[in-house]
């Protein structure tokens, strides 16, 4: 793992990395929205409205995965001081923040419908608001901390401690009443019938390789970007 | 009697909103980095 700290080996991987990934997330993605939409039969109770399901989950999972992808990269950085782990974390940020958005706007759309109204304050809904909160500070801390040329660590102890959110997001239908269903899919077991649960697996591979894709795009952006000042910088200074 | 409510509008709107919300996104970030690509190549110009 270390050896992915050298920019230099980093881009070598990134630059057919990032084709492929987005490649295949695209077709995933796509076949797999078209299988939710056509072919997956209508549920029993929620009618046509259960196809929001393919969109809305792999949208809440990677606005919850986004986050712990921050932290994750957060510890690195303070801990072994990788060079782009700071750049990994930055940017999580905007797709993470993009799909918890996505995730609170579906969510709505499903609940008209489904509940008969399009917010309510309960335990889920509000701490998934929370997130997407979290993502605002979190980007406009780390875009301080590179313009006003900081290291990051304040950005990087907020995406640490920012992280105590996902527990809650994820317990709040168990600890709380909500009109949110209880999870139905959990560690090993499923309550989801196959017909949702394979077009549901599916969905959340593409958009999560697309979600990689984004991240490998965003992380060569600042990366270039970086390189590009430090030798105008060293220019300047001879 | 209340009439049932119609849920196609529904779902197009969140299918709407996840593909071209993804499309935009994935958009900004090529062109982000083709555009920081070309700024470091021209600074090795330089």
């Amino acid at each position: 793992m270390h050896g992915f700290a050298n920019p230099a080996r980093f881009l070598r991987l990134a630059r057919w990395l990032t084709p492929l990934t987005l490649g295949l997330g695209l077709v995933v993605a796509s076949l797999a929205l078209a299988w939710g939409l056509f072919m997956a039969p209508a549920d029993r109770l929620q009618g046509d409205t259960v196809r929001i399901l393919f969109v809305h989950v792999p949208a809440v999972w990677l606005g919850m995965a986004g986050w712990m992808t921050i932290a994750i990269a957060s510890l690195v950085e303070l801990v072994w001081r990788h060079p782009l782990a700071g750049i990994a974390a930055r940017a999580a940020a905007v797709p993470g923040a993009f799909y918890t958005a996505l995730g609170l706007a579906t969510g709505s759309i499903w609940g008209r419908p489904a509940w008969g109204t399009w917010w309510v304050w309960d335990g889920r809904l509000t701490s998934f608001l929370v997130l997407l909160f979290l993502y605002f500070a979190y980007i406009a801390l780390s875009d301080a901390a590179s313009r006003d040329g900081g290291n990051g660590r304040v950005a990087a102890i907020f995406g640490l401690v920012g992280a105590i959110n996902i527990p809650i997001i994820n317990r709040s239908v168990v600890w709380w009443n909500s009109l949110h269903q209880p999870p139905s899919i959990t560690a090993g077991k499923s309550a989801m019938d196959a017909a949702f649960l394979w077009p549901l697996l599916a969905a959340a591979i593409g958009f999560s390789l697309i979600f990689g894709a984004v991240v490998l795009m965003r992380m060569r952006a600042i990366l270039a970007n970086q390189q590009a000042e430090a030798r105008l910088r060293r220019k300047a200074a001879e | 009697m209340r009439e049932a409510l119609d849920h196609w509008p529904f779902i197009v709107a969140a299918y709407t909103l996840g593909v071209v919300g993804t499309v935009v996104m994935i958009g900004w970030s090529w062109l982000a980095m083709r555009r920081a690509e070309a700024r470091r190549e021209r600074s090795r110009e330089r």
